[in-house]
């Protein structure tokens, strides 16, 4: 802990629930080694692992996306938070696999064929790792054979696809249009973003939804996510 | 605007270059205002650029259609221009594969523009477009300020060896590029302009206020002859971020660059809702909130500048005008709050608990 403060919290000492709320404060505040250790705390106390993805990171990363859309937070801040959670992360990745718990989503993420723009597609496919999501870039100038390859090749939940140009974001409708031909559109979950788009265009091309920013891309994903877990229980 | 022209004398003083030897420097002080260019982007667009591909290839392999692009903006009575650059930094190039070409593209991009302004028959600046690597700064992302520093650099010296007056950064997000993009102008001994684009909420993607800017180019070793706002969301955000770096105190000359109003989806298509009648309201509108230097971005085109001159020429200088005056002129503003001012606390307290102190 790298905080000289005269009270320092010795997170051990908290109990379940303050220590929970004590993560949702450091993810906040984007401190790594603090949320690694408020892992490791929890899994020595026995919490299964994925608990601890959703109660002490997912809900504090939530927390963080609330503030970004309300414009308190600033992409800084939450590309800081996304790397503290990445950090939490890494040690909980491997345990949820042997555990079997829900995965949080896959997405396979690219700007379309003929855009060159890529700033804001990194930034969903950072905050999407942030909030637990497994993200597969396929970078930029990207054809839909590609996005539809890895779609499959990753087995995906969703598909993230980005234009930054009003001359790109027709592509879009290529990718989905060609999905449908294939009759695979129902397979995935299909967000659209990019500064000149716009939720009629999103309508209009067959997308699932348009995500204003990253934050909204992260929300978004999850409740498709939550929709997809409660029909396949169902 | 009488007092606006000490104001120039003394930002190129503050550059360390000498005061007035640089043709921006000495337009700005004959001058109240300057005219810059419009889109490069989408004037190579209707010239035939393919999607995907890199507009500064062209300064190579399509000499005539970039001398097009400049002549354009020269012939619709542009005072300054941009050089076909923006994205010619090794960072931006890798992505098609031409990291290796940054000095030779820069060059000729420089030396096109050089061609255009020198047989314009009259002065014209040629400002080397610089804008931002793309990638995300330490600690955030990975790049780090040396790396950021030696790209921006590298491009310098092409553009500076192609011929350009001055530097142009724009379109920047995010501080410690900006301070990079100032560091890359000093090592290479060149005046330079930068601009950001405050397109989220009144900041910039970053978090950058308006009156942030103002009090970071007063902190760099070598501050910018001017800096200003450019893209961003529509005229009026633009015009608000103008009012926002002068209620900071600025006395530095402060550049207006807005995109011809907001890309529509209509039909099927996209168009700018900016129509030249809209441009020279902002354009005028721009320089009596105090911009001195007014060209557009995104979707301005020729007819844009063509008629943005005859305003600025034959509309007579008015009051600063208000924010409602603006909203009522172009349109509304995309947030209530640029973060700056009286509205600052009102919705923008984190809401950090901060246990550990």
């Amino acid at each position: 802990m790298s905080d000289e403060d005269e009270d320092d919290l010795i997170l051990s000492e908290l109990d379940d629930e303050e220590l929970v709320l004590q993560m949702h404060d450091d993810l906040y505040d984007g401190l790594k080694e603090e949320i690694e250790e408020g892992v490791n705390i929890l899994l020595e106390r026995g919490w299964e692992p994925y608990r601890i993805l959703t109660e002490a990171l997912v809900a504090g990363m939530t927390i963080v996306g609330n503030d970004f859309r309300d414009g308190i937070l600033f992409v800084p801040e939450v590309l800081l938070a996304a790397n503290a959670m990445k950090g939490g992360m890494a040690i909980l990745k491997p345990l949820l696999a042997e555990t079997g718990a829900p995965r949080m989503g896959k997405m396979v993420i690219g700007t379309v064929k003929g855009d060159i723009h890529d700033i804001g597609k990194n930034l969903v496919a950072m905050m999407m790792e942030g909030a637990g999501f497994e993200i597969v870039d396929l970078g930029i100038n990207t054809p839909a054979e590609e996005y539809i390859e890895a779609l499959e090749r990753e087995e995906a939940d969703l598909l993230g696809m980005s234009a930054l140009l009003t001359t790109t974001m027709p592509y879009m409708k290529v990718v989905i249009d060609t999905l449908k031909e294939q009759g695979k559109r129902n397979d995935y979950i299909v967000l659209v973003g990019g500064a000149p788009l716009n939720e009629e265009f999103a309508g209009a091309i067959g997308a699932d939804s348009y995500c204003r920013d990253a934050a909204v891309a992260v929300e978004t994903a999850k409740e498709y996510m939550l929709r997809k877990h409660n029909r396949a229980s169902a | 605007m009488g007092a606006d022209s000490t104001t120039a004398n003394a930002a190129g003083t503050a550059t360390g270059t000498e005061s007035g030897t640089d043709r921006l420097s000495r337009m700005l002080a004959g001058r109240d205002w300057l005219m810059a260019d419009g889109a490069t982007g989408t004037t190579l667009f209707n010239m035939g650029l393919g999607a995907g591909d890199a507009p500064e290839l062209w300064n190579t392999a399509e000499p005539d259609r970039i001398r097009a692009l400049y002549r354009g903006a020269v012939e619709a009575g542009s005072d300054l221009f941009l050089t076909n650059s923006f994205g010619g930094n090794a960072a931006r190039l890798k992505l098609h594969d031409a990291q290796g070409r940054v000095g030779e593209l820069n060059r000729a991009a420089a030396e096109l523009g050089r061609e255009v302004a020198d047989a314009a028959g009259r002065e014209i600046v040629v400002a080397g477009s610089i804008g931002p690597t793309g990638e995300i700064m330490e600690p955030m992302g990975a790049l780090t300020f040396k790396a950021a520093v030696e790209m921006f650099h590298e491009q310098a010296e092409g553009l500076k060896a192609g011929g350009v007056d001055v530097l142009w950064v724009e379109t920047i997000s995010d501080a410690n590029e900006y301070r990079a993009a100032a560091e890359a102008a000093r090592l290479a001994g060149m005046p330079w302009v930068g601009t950001m684009s405050f397109d989220t909420a009144g900041r910039t993607m970053m978090g950058v206020t308006s009156a942030d800017l103002a009090a970071l180019v007063e902190k760099l070793p070598n501050p910018p002859l001017a800096f200003g706002a450019n893209c961003g969301v529509g005229a009026a955000d633009l015009l608000r971020t103008v009012l926002g770096f002068l209620a900071a105190g600025t006395e530095r000359p402060l550049v207006a660059k807005g995109n011809a109003g907001i890309p529509k989806y209509v039909h099927g298509h996209i168009h700018y809702d900016g129509t030249p009648e809209l441009m020279a309201e902002y354009a005028v509108l721009a320089r009596d909130c105090g911009a001195r230097i007014i060209g557009g971005c995104c979707g301005t085109l020729p007819e844009h500048l063509t008629a943005m001159r005859a305003a600025l020429e034959n509309t007579p200088a008015g009051p600063r005008p208000t924010l409602e005056a603006i909203a009522e002129k172009l349109g509304g503003f995309s947030s209530a709050s640029d973060g700056t001012g009286e509205g600052k606390g009102a919705c923008a307290a984190p809401r950090r608990r901060r246990r550990r102190r």
